[in-house]
């Protein structure tokens, strides 16, 4: 086998050496009735060429060459080949977690420039080194803010991305955490009337996204003053953290729980992401998940350690702040390469075509007779629309034009039937975005 | 004595594996910026140009991201190069870290993930135009399954904490749906720190029971220990001290009659693959380490994967959504369950990695076997050779990964971190220290079958001379490394006063 490095007499004479006589007797600890005898029916093996294969056959099954408006959580943009080219050097992609950090500074350097560009980004005075994604982002924050607050109800926005409602429901469902779900109003914003005192006395937390699963922009300080007017935190979701090339960070909030795929993550479908927690450095002790911090060696020079690892499963278990150990260090660094390709004034750049594609695109599709916005709320690169008839029916016919549509909005807010979210970003071509607009108003046209 | 002395005194004779070479120094980022400078051009905008701050207003729009770097791509490219060069990797050699397998990253691996029609996919793109996607986790599964004898699976766990999580909320799920969730998960006093977070997190209490005398669960004291109380019990195996758990089926037998279940930390599953399937010994709910035992690369620190698999029983517990096939052979996504535990993380986990692990279990086929026997052929191989110079407190016999410690050097005042350390400048990553908890100065070596005998070798002769170094130098060991760009860095000071990102 190709990944194995011995030869049969290197093995046998290794037996020698250890005295066994077979390599069963290597295994005989295990008790004789749970042995395996027979080989396992696994396909394979398979040489790499067959792999390839295997795998480029797969793809052919998938939506390769169909134009994609789904954003939703993850989004498509453009990547420099610079970045897969230093992501896959062997030094990064095949090393450990830098606990060892003599031989580890390569990592540690990159968390480290890693938890500057998220704090930069997001107007936070702290960035942790990685979570799973999104949505255990979030979830975790508000784990922290109920251990800040000492409260166990959490105010949601209804506009926070469904999956990430589902994924916090799971974990509070056996923690004793309650979440209160508020609405929102005609702007797509959180219904501020709702935080009200008595609801906000009970709340470790209220929760928001922006811009919001409807592609809203909410109003950061504003909720931010209406949580703290009764003792609770602000935790801000971001799914699309390009949007921070040109919208206000949300400093006043207290937790930021943020999507980092936008940043040179392809959506490969659905993971691995990366999650960033960040937050006021009062509260760094609450923090979950692994952090880099500066310091020196004896000699005065600087270099970078894993740090107050006093919060974390390997040295408190049970007490731990999170039970995360594993993070997304290598899509950090995917990250971390890409911002700074992009640097100030590409991510500028970039977030401004997002936009100015997004109200092209908007502007052609609110042409077609019947089809609206729903929501005033100012948009980034995603806004919601209504159709005349079900988004369902509309979508199933632009498949056969090799056209992914929308995001259908009625499956997980019913009151919400015949809507959806499009999204366009820098990817996507004009000529597209028209042919998708002329496909829908064809679709529109036709009798049902 | 300071580091320079010991640097020339140092033995460089008995150091084969690692030589010395120039390697670049190199600022953060944000030190090489200046004003004007960028990486990365993007293509004309093909629409009119909408102006930010008069789209958003001055409530919404943001001027510019303060202190965001400027640098050129070659710069990109050498900086990130040269932080490369100052880590330790696999692609460079063994990394003896027990419990960690780190084992070869194939590179049709990274290839096949990078291909068009799969790393560029949306995970709520309609499963009529996701059918390679579907089928790549469905045959993933079925490997999964196979390997384990265990009956059905999950792979949205995003880690192996994770999938601990998961393991745990669906043996509560299970227990509720029987009237009563009961209270308290048994963990052994081994087991990894994960293992008891995650117990906090589902709900339950944590118990932990203390190894007897071998590194082995005491099975009689285990039978006082289970009561109606106990959900489960949550064990690695083979141990962490890479001991297969001899009592395997009558742990089992003693938790099932109470109505309690068991679960597998399948952490050290490279000592089992091909070998031995835990469906088959008891175990009712466990989780896989894809970035350990399926050699998808552990990136500086994840991702991961850590597919759950359970019994029969348990099926109905399972996340959703579930990867089905219909009877068309179309394969789907299963929303609807209403005995599941939710979800634990968004859209399908991370399926990247998942597409690695099939490429690396279609490499091997039933060959899967091969790589087991030659990872406990190497493990044993060192053991037999460290046996004289290291002190041995658990002398079953080894699996997959040999637990040593420090005793016989602490009384030169070496101590394993130490040892560690030294190793480093032999050109090899430390072995796990001080873990498991249950050996003092624990000295935990796992080297995978991606190492040849050679390499081996090599890290039996480095561990020999520094076992040699311990007894007539100790200061040289104490004072590792001495080969690095950087000496041992002042952790306390970094906790004491944090500095968590860059200030210009």
């Amino acid at each position: 086998m190709r990944y194995l490095p011995k030869s049969p007499s290197e093995r046998r004479e290794m037996l020698a050496a250890i005295g066994a006589r077979s390599v069963e007797k290597l295994f005989e600890s295990i008790p004789e009735k749970f042995r395996l005898h027979e080989p396992l029916p696994l396909p394979g093996p398979l040489s790499e060429m067959e792999i390839i294969a295997y795998f480029q056959a797969r793809a052919a099954e998938n939506a390769r060459g169909y134009t994609s408006f789904l954003g939703a959580g993850v989004y498509p943009h453009l990547r420099s080949v610079v970045t897969d080219a230093l992501v896959q050097r062997g030094e990064f992609l095949t090393s450990y977690t830098p606990y060892q950090a003599e031989i580890s500074q390569g990592t540690l350097t990159a968390i480290f420039e890693f938890q500057t560009l998220m704090c930069q980004l997001t107007g936070q005075e702290v960035a942790n080194a990685s979570m799973y994604d999104g949505s255990t982002a979030l979830t975790e924050a508000v784990l922290m803010a109920e251990r800040l607050a000492g409260r166990h109800r959490v105010l949601i926005a209804r506009s926070v991305h469904p999956e990430y409602r589902q994924v916090l429901a799971t974990y509070a469902r056996n923690l004793g955490l309650e979440i209160e779900e508020i609405g929102f109003t005609e702007s797509g914003q959180l219904d501020r009337a709702a935080l009200a005192p008595e609801r906000l006395a009970a709340a470790c937390a209220v929760v928001v996204q922006s811009p919001n699963f409807f592609g809203i922009l909410e109003n950061i300080p504003a909720l931010a003053d209406a949580a703290h007017s009764g003792d609770a935190l602000l935790i801000t979701s971001i799914a699309e953290p390009i949007s921070l090339g040109i919208v206000r960070p949300p400093a006043e909030a207290d937790i930021v729980a943020m999507e980092g795929q936008a940043f040179g993550v392809p959506p490969s479908y659905g993971g691995p992401y990366v999650g960033v927690v960040a937050t006021r450095d009062k509260f760094v002790r609450q923090m979950p998940g692994r952090l880099a911090g500066q310091t020196t060696d004896a000699a005065g020079r600087r270099g970078f350690v894993l740090t107050l690892a006093t919060r974390e499963q390997h040295i408190r278990r049970e007490k731990a702040t999170s039970n995360i150990c594993t993070n997304e260090a290598l899509y950090a660094l995917t990250a971390t390469i890409h911002l700074c390709l992009l640097g100030k004034e590409g991510i500028r750049e970039l977030a401004a075509q997002n936009l100015s594609k997004a109200r092209f695109a908007q502007a052609e599709l609110e042409k077609i007779p019947g089809v609206r916005r729903v929501f005033s709320g100012p948009t980034f690169n995603e806004f919601t629309l209504e159709f005349p008839r079900s988004v369902k029916l509309i979508n199933a016919a632009l498949l056969r034009e090799k056209i992914i549509g929308p995001f259908a909005l009625g499956t997980h807010y019913p009151e919400l039937t015949k809507r959806a979210v499009v999204c366009v970003t820098e990817t996507m071509p004009r000529p597209e975005i028209e042919r998708m607009a002329a496909a829908v108003r064809r679709i529109l046209e036709t009798p049902i | 004595m300071n580091s320079k002395t010991t640097e020339t005194e140092a033995p460089v004779a008995a150091i084969r594996k690692a030589g010395r070479h120039v390697s670049q120094n190199e600022g953060l980022i944000f030190e090489k910026s200046a004003p004007g400078k960028r990486g990365m051009q993007l293509p004309p905008l093909d629409v009119p140009a909408v102006d930010p701050a008069k789209a958003l207003g001055p409530e919404f729009a943001r001027d510019s991201v303060e202190g965001f770097p400027e640098v050129s791509e070659i710069e990109v490219i050498r900086h990130f190069t040269r932080l490369s060069t100052w880590n330790y990797a696999i692609d460079l050699g063994m990394y003896p870290l027990g419990s960690c397998t780190m084992k070869y990253n194939p590179r049709v691996n990274e290839f096949v993930a990078r291909l068009d029609g799969l790393a560029s996919e949306h995970p709520q793109q309609p499963a009529g135009v996701s059918q390679g996607c579907l089928r790549i986790l469905h045959d993933l599964q079925k490997c999964l399954l196979t390997i384990t004898g265990m009956d059905a699976a999950t792979l949205q766990p995003a880690a192996g904490a994770q999938g601990e999580l998961t393991g745990l909320l669906i043996i509560r799920a299970y227990l509720s749906s029987k009237g009563n969730p009961r209270k308290i998960v048994l963990i052994p006093d081994s087991a990894h720190g994960t293992n008891p977070a995650s117990v906090v997190i589902a709900g339950y209490d944590v118990q932990n029971i203390k190894s007897n005398e071998r590194g082995q669960i005491d099975v009689d004291r285990l039978r006082e220990f289970v009561t109606p109380d106990t959900a489960a019990l949550m064990l690695t195996n083979p141990s962490t001290l890479g001991v297969f758990e001899q009592h395997i089926a009558e742990i089992a037998d003693i938790l099932h009659e109470r109505g309690a279940l068991v679960y597998m930390d399948g952490a050290n599953m490279n000592a089992l693959a091909g070998v031995t399937r835990p469906g088959d010994f008891g175990v009712d709910v466990m989780h896989l380490n894809l970035h350990k035992t399926f050699s998808t690369p552990h990136g500086g620190g994840g991702p991961g994967a850590g597919p759950v698999l359970v019994k029969k029983f348990l099926e109905p517990f399972l996340p959703v959504p579930v990867v089905v096939q219909r009877e068309n052979g179309q394969f789907a996504l299963e929303n609807h369950r209403p005995q599941s535990i939710g979800r634990v993380r968004a859209y399908c986990g991370n399926f990247g990695v998942l597409l690695r692990a099939l490429a690396y279990t279609l490499a091997y086929g039933a060959g899967i076997r091969q790589a087991t026997e030659d990872a406990v052929l190497n493990a044993n191989y060192i053991r037999k050779h460290l046996e004289e110079s290291f002190d041995l407190p658990y002398s079953l016999p080894s699996m997959h990964e040999v637990v040593f410690s420090d005793a016989r050097q602490k009384k030169f005042g070496v101590n394993t971190m130490d040892i560690a350390k030294r190793l480093i400048d032999y050109g090899f990553h430390p072995y796990t220290t001080a873990f498991p908890l249950i050996v003092p100065g624990a000295m935990m070596i796992e080297p995978t079958e991606s190492e040849s005998r050679e390499e081996c070798d090599l890290f039996i002769d480095a561990m020999r001379s520094i076992a040699a170094e311990a007894e007539t130098n100790p200061e040289l060991v104490k004072t590792a490394p001495h080969c690095t760009r950087v000496g041992r860095l002042d952790e306390v000071a970094a906790a004491r006063k944090p500095v968590l990102r860059w200030k210009p």
